[in-house]
């Protein structure tokens, strides 16, 4: 029996993720995504600058029900993406693999990494309060108690760059937003979506309500000015505008937040340098809160 | 939703008529299998005890027996120590985040058998399979699902970098909280690298044993979790042996002094969580309706077998009659019986023995003078049960107002101003919780500051969480659990 060596591979058709859902590119356009050698892998959705606003309505409209989530929830629910993604382990090791044009090996041990981030960030949900809030002994009759919250909507422009960016790097900027109750919009790396794409799904079947994460695929000249200037995105986190000019580079985007005095993660000096299996520490999860002092008097 | 014409007549009492319902009975088989007799688990492995010595567990709502186990020798305490010993060199070296996916594994292990968990602990303790159903066991896998985040995360606790761990812990848990006490035990002490011997109760092993099961389903590597299970004096055993470093202990007042002499001159560490007279203080301005729930849950939750339960109500001399009055219709109400009925609020007493402390003590509230009021309820032929019971005209030095009862009575005291009250909140031995009731804010605070109590409920009671710490001042111990405090008790800090 011959056929089964001429069977056909079913391809998949990588869509944007967005409110749950998975659209197509409002534009109608897709553009190629090539592994290092240059070999086709596939279309990724040329997301626009619409579907950027799109994306951040969503995420908007999830910010309520999110942050309203208890700590000990959102921590379960991001628990079970590291489940989901433990169970297509191979799948996204083979992505990241053509992805970043590394060896299996090292693209399953870079998998096996983001699976365990997002564990370590399910163990921050229910902890952040302790370690960045507390009582304050004020000089008076009152009790005094700070906490954090989250901030709102964050635009992230996912790493584009450094050993692990595509699927760990990408893991280690979505997961400490949202631990602490934001909800994000991605640009994803514009030459490596695929595993960005690919955990759309991961996220769609892992109880994280739609909209709480959104990620367009397409070119960060279009997708990360659009986030940077919105009205409606509290938070911008330019790990991955690498762009050493233009509208895309981390400079004008910083300016273009501070239209609505957006509370602003930079870049690193050098993110090409950048290794994201280095342990992740708390300054991500902690980028994206308000801090809220309650006082009332103490007396009979 | 149409509104219903209430076409009964108004039933004279309460219990029989209005609040009739139809019986809604758990399987017990649930419960899952039974063995008709336990060992220890020690190093992986469920062993024979090196002595012949077999204690039965028995339902305490039909008084048959549910199994035998093991009365643990001195021999085999000191195998289950050498295993947690031999365990803790590899666990304590592992690297928190893989500490962490265990004890994930244990929470999500215990969330899907959770059903089965609380059957079977209702069947062994005879508390209500509603409230093991809705407060224990989603309080068990929550305390294993907290602490998992915090192993590898113990740098950012505040206990500066890489606090490292005690050793073998020995752990002697009540049979109140099964469970939720082993959770509140084991988890703190894996999250931070310790190995542990824990001795659960006498009368209520079952769930322990069945844990020690849920261990090796997660691939606990072997020796890090050992149970042993006897009586006291297995407990006593653990508690001395000389290679263990840290001792926690929950339970009576007696036994933690008892404990705390033992371990005097040695170097280990010790934690406990003893009795309670919690008073439960209510004022003029406290909506009443929502006072009287907090009340009833404060003393009758759990049969009262609670170390903070609000054993003493202080309420203000103006509303009294009022407040009384609502609380009597209210306890009338409460359902007395088959703990695996889903309708049941007050379950059975967990033991003869219980029974009778509660009886005795009772009886002396009425020798010493204070009046006792039961609502008229049937009680079931077998087993061992208490009405729930109130006392009035309560003097401060009577017994039932200064001893912990650890049963269904409450006890009730007045105060006329918020420093009169505290006063009376103050003047036991004891320091575990207190309960506020009042819409005015500023007083829930000054009372709070004022309490000697290490949780302080205001317009709630009984409340329990993994990220909030829980523990005592005075004689109801010392050291606390829960929450990132909860950490220390089983760090070298």
């Amino acid at each position: 029996m011959s056929d089964v060596a001429t069977r056909l591979d079913v391809l998949k058709t990588y869509k944007l993720y967005v409110g749950g859902k998975f659209p197509r590119s409002e534009s109608g356009r897709v553009y190629e995504v090539t592994d290092a050698k240059g070999e086709w892998l596939a279309n990724a959705p040329l997301g626009t600058r619409k579907d950027t606003r799109d994306a951040v309505l969503a995420a908007r409209a999830a910010v309520k029900g999110w942050a309203g989530t208890t700590a000990y929830n959102r921590g379960q629910v991001l628990y079970r993406v590291a489940e989901m993604l433990q169970g297509r382990r191979e799948q996204f090791a083979a992505e990241v693999a053509v992805s970043e044009g590394i060896g299996p090996k090292k693209a399953a041990a870079l998998v096996d990494a983001a699976i365990d981030r997002w564990v370590w960030y399910a163990g921050w949900t229910d902890k952040v309060a302790q370690i960045a809030g507390g009582a304050n002994p004020v000089a008076g009759p009152y009790f005094n108690l700070s906490t954090p919250e989250p901030t709102g909507v964050v635009g992230i422009v996912a790493p584009q760059a450094g050993y692990g960016h595509s699927l760990l790097g990408l893991v280690s900027v979505i997961a400490p937003a949202i631990a602490t109750g934001n909800t994000v919009v991605v640009a994803a790396a514009a030459d490596a979506p695929l595993p960005a794409l690919s955990l759309g799904e991961v996220l769609a079947t892992s109880d994280v309500p739609g909209g709480v994460v959104n990620i367009i695929s397409g070119r960060t000249a279009d997708i990360a000015p659009t986030l940077a200037s919105h009205q409606d995105v509290n938070a911008l986190d330019l790990t991955g505008a690498i762009a050493s000019d233009g509208p895309g580079a981390a400079p004008a985007l910083e300016a273009a937040a501070a239209d609505t005095l957006k509370r602003v993660v930079r870049p690193e000096l050098d993110p090409f340098a950048q290794d994201w299996t280095n342990a992740p520490g708390t300054d991500r999860l902690l980028s994206f809160l308000e801090t809220k002092t309650v006082w009332h008097p103490m007396g009979i | 939703m149409a509104k219903k014409k209430n076409t009964e007549e108004p039933a004279a009492q309460p219990t029989g008529g209005l609040f009739a319902y139809a019986p809604a009975p758990e399987s017990p088989a649930a419960a899952g299998d039974i063995a008709t007799s336990y060992g220890h688990f020690i190093g992986g492995e469920f062993v024979d005890s090196s002595g012949s010595e077999a204690l039965k567990t028995v339902n305490p709502a039909t008084e048959q027996v549910l199994a035998e186990f093991a009365q643990g020798t001195d021999e085999d305490v000191d195998r289950a120590v050498a295993a947690a010993r031999k365990a803790f060199a590899d666990w304590s070296a592992l690297p928190g985040s893989e500490r962490a996916k265990y004890l994930f594994r244990i929470a999500r292990i215990i969330q899907e058998r959770s059903r089965e968990l609380a059957v079977l602990e209702s069947i062994d303790n005879g508390k209500p399979i509603r409230e093991t159903r809705d407060v224990d066991l989603p309080l068990v896998a929550a305390h294993f699902f907290y602490y998992a985040g915090w192993a590898d995360k113990l740098d950012y606790a505040g206990f500066g970098a890489s606090p490292k761990p005690l050793g073998v812990a020995g752990q002697v848990i009540p049979w109140n909280f099964p469970l939720l006490m082993l959770a509140w035990k084991i988890a703190p002490a894996l999250a931070t690298g310790n190995t542990v011997v824990l001795k659960p109760a006498e009368t209520t092993p079952l769930t322990a044993l069945r844990f020690a099961e849920i261990c090796r389903q997660a691939g606990l590597p072997k020796g890090v979790v050992n149970i042993v299970t006897g009586d006291g004096r297995t407990g006593a055993a653990l508690t001395a042996h000389p290679d263990v470093n840290k001792v926690a202990f929950t339970g009576s007042t007696p036994v933690g002094r008892a404990i705390a002499k033992q371990l005097a001159g040695t170097r280990k560490k010790l934690s406990l969580e003893l009795g309670g007279k919690a008073a439960n203080i209510v004022f003029d301005d406290a909506p009443i309706d929502q006072a009287v729930e907090g009340i009833v849950n404060g003393i009758f939750f759990n049969q009262g077998h609670v170390c903070c339960a609000g054993s003493r109500l202080l309420v203000q001399e103006s509303i009294q009659d009022e407040l009384l009055d609502a609380l009597k219709r209210r306890m009338a109400t409460l359902r007395v019986g088959d703990p695996l009925d889903k309708n049941t609020d007050i379950g059975a007493i967990n033991s003869a023995e219980q029974l009778a402390r509660i009886t005795a003590l009772t009886d002396a509230g009425e020798a010493e003078g204070a009046e006792r009021w039961s609502p008229a309820c049937e009680l079931p032929g077998t087993g061992f049960w208490f009405k729930p019971t109130l006392f009035t005209g309560v003097s401060q030095a009577h017994r039932i107002a200064q001893e912990e009862i650890f049963g269904p009575v409450l006890s009730v005291l007045t105060f006329r101003t918020p420093a009169e009250a505290v006063e009376k909140a103050n003047n036991t031995p004891y320091g575990l919780s207190a309960g506020i009731w009042t819409e005015k804010g500023s007083r829930i605070l000054w009372m709070a500051n004022k309490l000697k109590a290490g949780v302080v409920w205001a317009n709630t009671f009984n409340k329990f969480d993994p990220t909030s710490p829980f523990g005592g001042y005075k004689e109801s111990g010392y050291g606390r659990e829960g929450g990132r405090h909860g950490l220390e008790a089983y760090l070298d800090v």
